[in-house]
């Protein structure tokens, strides 16, 4: 593939009632690299990724997928892009081994192609024993597994995945995110991934790209982004909770604060962890007793906290805002 | 495949399958055993109530066709089955058809067994065994028809909700029919006129003459005419949904 596996100028979509669910946003996906899509509910994450794959037409802007404009070759883009969306989008009343069938029959594939292909991929998925059994007796991680599993079936050169893990248990998620990864590492599929989960992204991207009310805030390998945060923070908890306006004027000599922790103040340190000993002896000579004391190297959600002045940590649970269920 | 999809996914709900057998039969039950000296109204067109109440179920069996193909339509909008489906190389008018196909095998399921159930309890085909054929295409012609309306609502407001409401005036709808009476002894102005202009009443009469009266050409050129008018708008417009609803470029 020549060029970009996913390009992506100055794309807007506006829906009629609400704001700009994506707000002008530059991208670019090289071949065979795992892209993280990052983003708390509501941020335009499912947006993009309904453009990328042409469910949606852009407002204004452009996209090129697979070398091919999402508005004007809206097939030759299907033709070469997998697709797993926001909720496993199955038949409940089907079996997983009908709902390969009926996905081979609609890529064109006949006769012994199609089972060896519908065969080949359940297995590699873990579900050859459970393929005869109805998708609504599935537990989620089995639905998520079986979505990738079609979304793979024509062999397409780069595959959307659209928060696939969410709402998986922790076994299932990384039973997830071998797979990916196998895809990437051996079959040099171009994975563009959203999430809503720091850790997710960290582990499985190649680059990151923070989406924020529709707008990239900030792009990068994740080691990238944790080094231009550079410094650790570190959270203290007092003793006694009537300390803490003490003892956030202490750390306040240290560094700026930090949101995110709930009983005590956190501080970005300036000087970096060789403060961390200073911070122990200012504290001891205010005589402010410390139940929890604890460093943190920088993180995604630092970085996300930086750019956007939220933390990412403790959204993910929010319901979406009113821009985006009109694609989800 | 959609269409085979369309089928086995109808007939693997029973709890849609079930209702639109049990519930046209039950209406049959009531309505000719406590209608039944309805017969001897002066002008009444047969002796058994049983046989011209018969229709009935052929007509609130296919509006029960509407109810299914919405849901599933609406079920397949709301779970993203869709958009799956609009990634494929998949064509508008495929899937209209195979979203169909399930509609037509429950409205056979539902036309035999109506049929079955009329001759096992006494009713004459006096078409006969023709006669019997035709009343299942016009039966599945009206299946058609209300499916298709069913659809069209569930494309537009991709919600199971907005087809469950619109279901009640599909009776309504029958209700204000010749489902009870021949137009001509129905004697409330009003009510003859819109029974008149409702298009319910030619399918109920259409499949009604089938049975009690013979071959009537008129009676069943009227009942296709309208089950067939009716089944070819609902399907444009149901397809004009779809476009709307798939919007990929």
């Amino acid at each position: 593939m020549a060029g970009a596996a996913i390009e992506a100028t100055a794309l807007v979509r506006e829906f009629k009632k609400g704001p700009r669910a994506v707000d002008g946003i530059d991208l670019r996906v090289e071949p065979g690299e795992v892209y993280g899509f990052l983003g708390p509910n509501g941020a335009g994450k499912s947006t993009t990724v309904h453009m990328l794959t042409t469910l949606l037409p852009p407002t204004s802007g452009s996209a090129r997928v697979a070398g091919h404009d999402v508005v004007k070759e809206g097939a030759q883009v299907r033709a070469a892009i997998g697709a797993a969306l926001q909720e496993a989008a199955l038949d409940p009343f089907l079996t997983g081994r009908e709902h390969m069938k009926l996905q081979t029959a609609l890529h064109g594939m006949r006769g012994d192609e199609a089972r060896e292909r519908s065969e080949t991929l359940l297995d590699r998925v873990g579900l050859t024993q459970a393929a005869d059994r109805r998708v609504g007796g599935y537990s989620g991680g089995m639905k998520r597994r079986l979505d990738l599993a079609l979304a793979l079936v024509h062999r397409p050169r780069i595959l959307f995945l659209d928060e696939p893990t969410t709402g998986l248990d922790p076994q299932s998620r990384s039973a997830l995110w071998d797979e990916v990864g196998r895809l990437a590492a051996d079959r040099g599929v171009t994975v563009f991934l959203t999430t809503q989960y720091l850790e997710e992204a960290d582990v499985l991207a190649d680059r990151v790209g923070i989406i924020h009310n529709g707008r990239l805030v900030a792009e990068g390998t994740p080691e990238a982004l944790k080094a231009e945060i550079g410094r650790p923070s570190v959270e203290v908890v007092p003793a006694d909770p009537g300390d803490l306006p003490r003892m956030r004027g202490v750390l306040a000599r240290f560094g700026e604060s930090v949101t995110g922790s709930t009983k005590g103040a956190s501080v970005r340190l300036s000087g970096g962890d060789a403060q961390l000993a200073d911070v122990v002896r200012a504290l001891d000579a205010e005589d402010i007793h410390v139940e929890h004391l604890q460093l943190h190297a920088p993180t995604l959600d630092d970085v996300f906290l930086e750019k956007t002045g939220r933390s990412l940590e403790g959204q993910v649970e929010e319901q979406p805002t009113p821009a985006e269920p009109a694609v989800a | 495949m959609l269409a085979r999809r369309s089928v086995v996914r109808t007939l693997r709900q029973p709890l849609m399958v079930v209702p639109s057998l049990v519930f046209p039969l039950m209406l049959l039950s009531i309505n000719s055993s406590g209608l039944d000296s309805t017969t001897r109204l002066p002008g009444f067109p047969t002796d058994s109530y049983f046989e011209f109440a018969l229709a009935i179920a052929f007509v609130q069996g296919a509006l029960f066709s509407a109810n299914s193909a919405g849901t599933n339509v609406a079920s397949d909008i709301e779970s993203g089955f869709l958009n799956r489906l609009s990634l494929t190389p998949l064509r508008r008018v495929a899937l209209m058809m195979g979203q169909l196909a399930g509609i037509l095998a429950l409205g056979l399921i539902q036309a035999v067994t109506f049929l079955l159930v009329g001759v096992a309890f006494g009713a004459g085909i006096e078409a006969g065994l023709a006669g019997a054929f035709v009343i299942v295409a016009m039966s599945l012609t009206i299946s058609l028809a209300f499916g298709c309306i069913g659809a069209f609502v569930a494309l537009r407001t991709g919600s199971g909700e907005a087809v469950q409401g619109v279901f009640p005036l599909f009776f309504a709808a029958l209700f204000l029919s010749s489902m009870a009476l021949p137009r001509d002894l129905i004697e409330i102005d009003w009510f003859r006129t819109v029974a008149t202009y409702n298009p319910v009443s030619y399918m109920l009469e259409g499949i009604r003459s089938l049975v009690i009266t013979g071959w009537d050409a008129e009676a069943i050129a009227l009942g296709f005419a309208c089950a067939g008018g009716l089944a070819l708008i609902a399907l444009a417009a149901a397809s004009s949904a779809l476009r709307t609803r798939m919007v990929r470029t």
